[in-house]
């Protein structure tokens, strides 16, 4: 899923893409660096996604870095608490590589404007 | 009956069992207000496997009940409806009801569905807001908020599982965060479901992290804590919900230790422990439906032990009894040989060998004997259910205190035991205890105290059965007794304050003109004390007006081998078990004296009746110039057996005198003496209370007609 993600972002965007195998791994980088855009899926190892947003919102650093959140089709609370937590859009599994990159490009695109 | 009839039976017996214990125990948590729920959903795992076995072996009318009583269980344990002594009621209705179908000669119309039905409907009065709310848990907003639907699942499953759950406080360097969470992950896994990582901004320096750990765990809080905190600094905190009490307790793990946080248990019967899942919990994947594993292991039993028909133990205890005979029989071959100079050496050698066989023997009959030791809990505990019930049918409150549960006892006396003990209690709470009302203005406090308590005393066991009731009243039993014509006015004007208590024992004796739906149950105290007699134990009563009664019940601790007094009658072999000897004289012919044409003699101080034993068991006498006197006891009352000669003690397996003998009074069974001697068992306690009651029936002038 990860390398999946990855491909897409670095081949469609050109994006330089890092990766945390898990919710806990990315806490642990994210206070050092800055991203234009955090690709968070819920269903994570350890760390669920929702707790990774409400914690990067809880960061100044991360106070407003675009966040995008994945989730399965039919886990819809999870997707609202997501966004009730602060991520800005969310992308439900099964995606195309297409989708997901439209969907980054427009909350990168949103944020650099905002 | 089939084998797999009789194992599901017996599976579904130990089920009720444990159910009716747990029940008892969510009584005590009812009323403290402090109900436990894991043990709610023991009961509902105990239903359910109930269910489940009785369907698949045609149990229907069984099926059917445990169905309509899980329903209920499961709306408890989700919290959709609240433990109320009502619903304990119907729960311990449905127990009952569980028992009578499983009974003996017990149809499928024994209990009525449809009726139990609508006593479960009626108590089902469901709870607004429906489900396990997570809500109620005492857990921040703000986590709440950051839970996945999966994470929220599995803390409803848990919660409603009744597993405690809790919140571990640790704190990682983000440098070695990713080991520290590997072996945190790894304490954790064999004791503990993690249920989600909280991380919570803060620690300054962004070099720390604190974390939050959720998880669920069903041992103890302090084992937790010690198991996941392994030496380093961790703070452990029980997740309590919301309103119910100071269930929550918020102790710094590293030192000082956390408390147990198991309950204090109501009684000291201890439980046994719950079959325990033996797989490490999965973390990540779904954890293991419990309800699913509790059905598997409940049908696996619990892997270690077996049940066994009492009659098997007897069997072999039988054959035990031949082999002791075969090794006797080998020790007289091996004397003859011996005898024979040439084959000297070879007799050395067999008689070795024998030896070995015999101590092995003895190792052989003590396992079949610890085999058959059962502890008394296991009746205690039917008891207890009984005095919970007749005490609210009675409106009356009763507080049971029990000791020595632990104490075993062989398991025929156990079963024999049941319905002597239950007429006690029901006596204790009709008769003794007096109601809540009437206790407050004798200045006592309203909750009376029934008392069980069992100790081992030498190769006895001791039952007592006290309450802290009204007490007996001597004048009144003695005027009931006259009354009844069960005792003369002469005795009666002389009748001491013991003997009075002991005509409760008399057949045909209640004091009470009504008898009451409790105790009347067409049995008295006299049938009581037959039957403990029958177990060769004695029972005495002691009893004050005003605050209290007690009766004390003395037991052999088996059945299968007692130690007995051999004695020689017209040159014929009886045994006399030694629990009923209190001791042997020389007779002195010259201190018999006759009174009322009966045989006494004078033993310190007071007056022994004799009983002469050949003349009771018509045998011609034989000449002797010294006999003895075998001093019996049945409780209070004694009578001195006169015999030819002593024999010694010896332990002796009693066997049954077969059907065609089964009338014959007097005779406990026989046994084989090992050296090709078979010697009849006396039957002491029933021989002597025989005796006893024709030389009563002498005096009062009426003809014994036994």
């Amino acid at each position: 899923m990860r390398a999946f993600v990855r491909a897409a972002l670095e081949e469609e965007l050109g994006a330089e893409v890092m990766e945390a195998e898990s919710g806990l791994r990315a806490l642990r980088s994210l206070p050092a660096e800055s991203f234009d855009l955090v690709v968070v899926d819920v269903n994570m190892p350890d760390l669920n996604g929702l707790e990774l947003v409400s914690f990067m919102r809880k960061h100044e650093r991360h106070a407003s870095t675009p966040i995008l959140l994945i989730s399965t089709e039919a886990a819809a609370r999870d997707r609202e608490k997501g966004i009730a937590l602060g991520a800005n859009g969310f992308l439900s599994k099964p995606f195309t590589p297409d989708a997901l990159c439209e969907r980054a490009r427009a909350l990168i695109e949103g944020s650099d404007s905002g | 009956m089939s084998d797999v009839h009789d194992e599901f039976l017996a599976e579904a017996q130990e089920i009720i069992e444990a159910l009716s214990r747990d029940l008892l125990f969510l009584d005590q948590a009812q009323k403290e207000g402090n109900v436990q729920p894991d043990l709610i959903n023991e009961v509902f795992r105990g239903v359910h496997t109930l269910k489940g076995i009785a369907g698949m072996f045609g149990f229907q009318t069984l099926s059917a009940m445990a169905h309509t009583l899980e329903d209920l269980l499961d709306d408890l344990r989700l919290g959709r409806v609240d433990l109320s002594q009502e619903v304990l009621d119907v729960l311990f209705e449905g127990v009952e009801g569980f028992q009578r179908l499983l009974g003996e000669g017990a149809d499928e119309e024994a209990v009525d569905v449809k009726d139990f039905a609508q006593s479960i409907e009626r108590v089902s009065k469901k709870r607004e807001g429906g489900e396990v709310t997570l809500e109620d848990l005492d857990l921040d907003e703000s986590v709440l908020a950051v839970l996945t639907e999966y994470e929220e699942h599995r803390l409803r499953t848990n919660l409603s599982q009744g597993t405690p759950l809790y919140r571990l406080r640790v704190r990682f360097s983000l440098t070695t965060i990713d080991s520290n969470l590997e072996e945190l992950k790894e304490r954790a896994k064999s004791v503990a479901e993690i249920i989600t990582y909280l991380p919570s901004v803060g620690g300054g320096d962004g070099d720390e992290i604190d974390l939050d750990v959720l998880l669920a765990s069903d041992i103890p809080a302090i084992e937790l804590g010690e198991v996941l905190a392994a030496g380093g600094e961790a703070e452990l905190e029980r997740i309590g919900r919301k309103g119910v009490g100071p269930e929550t307790s918020h102790e710094a793990l590293m030192p000082p230790p956390l408390e147990d946080e198991s309950p204090g248990r109501p009684m000291p019967t201890s439980r046994p422990p719950a079959p325990v899942d033996t797989t490490p919990p999965e973390r990540g994947a779904p954890a293991p439906q419990k309800d699913i594993s509790a059905d598997a292991l409940s049908l696996r039993s619990v892997a270690n032990t077996v049940r066994v028909d009492i009659r098997k133990l007897d069997h072999l205890m039988n054959v035990v009894g031949e082999l002791a005979i075969v090794r006797s029989a080998v020790a007289r071959i091996t004397e003859k040989i011996r005898a024979r100079e040439e084959l000297r050496q070879l007799a050395i050698e067999l008689h070795r060998v024998n030896r070995g066989f015999e101590r092995h023997l003895e190792e052989l009959q003590e396992g079949i004997l610890d085999v058959r030791m059962v502890p008394l809990g296991q009746l205690f505990d039917k008891l207890a259910r009984i005095i919970r019930q007749v005490a609210r049918e009675h409106d009356k409150e009763v507080r049971l205190l029990v000791t020595g549960a632990e104490t075993e006892v062989d398991k025929l006396i156990v079963e024999e035991l049941s319905d002597p003990l239950m007429h006690l209690i029901r006596n204790a709470i009709d008769h003794g205890i007096e109601s809540p009302k009437v206790r407050e203005l004798a200045g006592k406090p309203s909750e009376g105290i029934l008392s069980l308590n069992a100790y081992q005393k030498g190769n006895h066991v001791v039952l007592e059965i006290e309450d802290d009731g009204a007490g007996m009243n001597e004048e009144l039993l003695v005027q009931a007794a006259l009354r009844k014509g069960l005792i003369a006015q002469e005795a009666a004007d002389e009748i001491t304050a013991q003997d009075a208590l002991e005509l409760i024992f008399m057949p045909g004796f209640s004091t009470r003109s009504a008898i009451t739906d409790l105790s009347g149950r067409g049995v008295g105290m006299d049938v009581v004390k037959t039957n403990i007699n029958r177990l060769g134990g004695v029972v005495d009563v002691w009893s004050e007006h005003g605050s209290g009664t007690k009766f004390t019940i003395t037991l052999p601790v088996t059945l299968a081998i007692i130690s007995a007094l051999l004695v020689r009658v017209a040159g014929r072999d009886f045994a006399i078990p030694i629990t009923s000897v209190q001791e042997a004289i020389l007779l002195d012919r010259a201190a018999v004296r006759t009174v009322e044409g009966r045989e006494v003699i004078s033993l310190r101080g007071s007056t022994l009746p004799l009983c002469r034993l050949d003349r009771l068991f018509r045998l011609l006498p034989v000449q002797s110039d010294r006999r003895f006197v075998v001093v019996c006891a049945v409780g209070q009352r004694r009578v001195g057996f006169v015999v030819d000669a002593l024999d010694g003690q010896q332990d002796i397996v009693i066997k049954a005198l077969g059907k065609s003998l089964s009338n014959v009074r007097g005779f406990a069974g026989a046994t084989d003496l090992g050296d090709q001697r078979v010697a009849l068992v006396l039957d002491a306690p029933g021989l002597l209370e025989e005796v006893l009651r024709s030389q009563e029936l002498q005096q009062l002038g009426i003809e014994a007609h036994e």
